[in-house]
């Protein structure tokens, strides 16, 4: 579903990424993780071509996101991204938030976008905030909100980058749990997050960065039981710690 | 100096002098307001891209324009046009013309600050959801833009009916030309300016209080 291949991206002189290859295949829940300023989240945002990158290669369904012959808007509607920093509209309702790029982009008509709203909204549990605007609701709410308005495109996948960082400790099980929800569900998933119980639950495979380089690559219970480089280990100590 | 002598001002001068120069006032103040909104966005967003050959001559007009005293712009535009095309556009047309012209590149400024105040995760995104970059510029990011500086650009607008007034250098009738002519009437001039003043002071300082009451409304909305 998501192939990515020696991927290098630099800030003017400095490397953010190196050669990153790795792959996500249908239905597979792939969890990114490593310590901050290791690429991860930049890594995610090359893989639907928000960041650009320099050298090497990324797939969706079979298509190149650098390639300029591909219909980038059309690819990324059917690839959900849920963003750090929520990224709802603040200027828009939250069933118009969800309903905008329904209307837009995939040419349905106006009920039965609010329809499929409506069905989303009640899903995470928030059908009732579908008048207000998305300052009116909590963190936890709003993140919830942004996985019902990507998923209300219908995507054949779903892009999280840290999902959870910036929420309230008590809103982040409401978040997680619609996010294993989906996993179980059979959803194909790449998620930059630090919540290790969330890998633990659904990942198929963890991938663990460190200055932008993919340093492991393997199924989670060779990641949890015996990571093999030394820095992961190190993030592990540190990050089960506490 | 003589006693001021306000005996000349009544409904009947008001009618005969004034109400045709305040109605040409504020169209232009509104035709160049819209006009400049518009055009300034354009200008902005040509600021904003990625392409040199769009940058650079956006960058280059909206220097020029603020760099320049508008009654210049005024004057020049006025006997340029007959020059260059053998018949003269008329003081109004010429006005709104050039204000547009010349306010576009203050609105853009300010255009510019408030594209430049949504977030860039906001682009990111609208073009997550698949939206193209005009969709995302004019769903998204314009109207957050439009609402963060609506109470810059009403100030801006203020500005631009204060300087309708230079009209008066083309001979256009406004506001302005109507109390002079009434002074020259009624041999009054001094009063007719001190009212001339007054008027555009109560105008202009009213308009500021309401933006000052929006912004404070805008701020708890958001």
């Amino acid at each position: 579903m998501i192939e990515i291949k020696d991927v290098s991206k630099w800030y003017g002189t400095f490397q953010v990424l190196t050669n990153c290859t790795t792959s996500v295949k249908k239905g597979e829940v792939v969890v990114v993780c490593g310590p901050s300023g290791s690429g991860k989240s930049t890594l995610i945002k090359c893989v639907n071509a928000l960041e650009p990158f320099e050298k090497g290669e990324i797939r969706i369904d079979g298509l190149s996101v650098s390639d300029p012959s591909t219909d980038l808007p059309k690819l990324r509607a059917r690839v959900g991204m849920v963003f750090q920093n929520f990224e709802l509209f603040p200027h828009l309702t939250i069933m118009e938030n969800l309903t905008l790029a329904q209307i837009r982009v995939m040419n349905r008509g106006k009920e039965e976008s609010i329809e499929k709203g409506l069905k989303l909204l009640e899903r995470v549990g928030l059908k009732a905030q579908a008048p207000k605007f998305p300052g009116q609701l909590s963190g936890g709410q709003q993140k919830r909100v942004a996985i019902a308005r990507a998923m209300a495109m219908d995507p054949m996948c779903m892009l999280f980058d840290e999902p959870t960082s910036a929420l309230d400790p008590e809103m982040i099980n409401e978040v997680l749990d619609v996010m294993v929800a989906l996993a179980q569900e059979g959803m194909t998933m790449m998620c930059v997050t630090h919540e290790m119980g969330f890998a633990r639950k659904v990942a198929n495979r963890v991938i663990f960065m460190d200055r932008g380089e993919i340093v492991e690559d393997t199924t989670k219970e060779d990641f949890f039981g015996k990571p093999r480089s030394e820095r992961a280990q190190l993030f592990l100590s540190k990050i089960l710690q506490h | 100096m003589g006693d001021l002598d306000l005996s000349f001002f009544d409904w009947a001068l008001v009618q005969n002098f004034l109400l045709k120069g305040l109605v040409f006032s504020v169209e232009l103040t509104i035709v160049a307001m819209i006009g400049g909104i518009f055009f300034g966005t354009l200008l902005a967003l040509m600021r904003l891209s990625s392409h040199k050959w769009l940058q650079v001559p956006a960058a280059l007009y909206v220097n020029t324009m603020r760099s320049v005293p508008l009654v210049m712009v005024i004057l020049w535009f006025f006997l340029l046009i007959p020059f260059l095309t053998g018949k003269p556009l008329g003081a109004e047309w010429s006005a709104v013309i050039t204000f547009t012209a010349f306010e576009a590149a203050y609105y853009s400024e300010i255009m510019r600050a408030g594209i430049q105040s949504v977030a860039r995760g906001q682009v990111y995104a609208g073009f997550a959801l698949g939206l193209d970059y005009s969709q995302t510029m004019r769903l998204i990011v314009l109207p957050q833009a439009f609402r963060n500086m609506l109470p810059v650009l009403l100030t801006q607008t203020i500005i631009l009916f204060q300087d309708t007034s230079l009209v008066y250098a083309i001979g256009a009738y406004d506001l302005l030309r109507g109390f002079t002519n009434a002074g020259r009437n009624f041999n009054r001039p001094v009063e007719s300016f001190l009212l001339a003043t007054l008027v555009y002071f109560v105008i202009c300082f009213s308009l500021s209080m309401l933006v000052k009451r929006l912004q404070k409304k805008i701020a708890i909305v958001r």
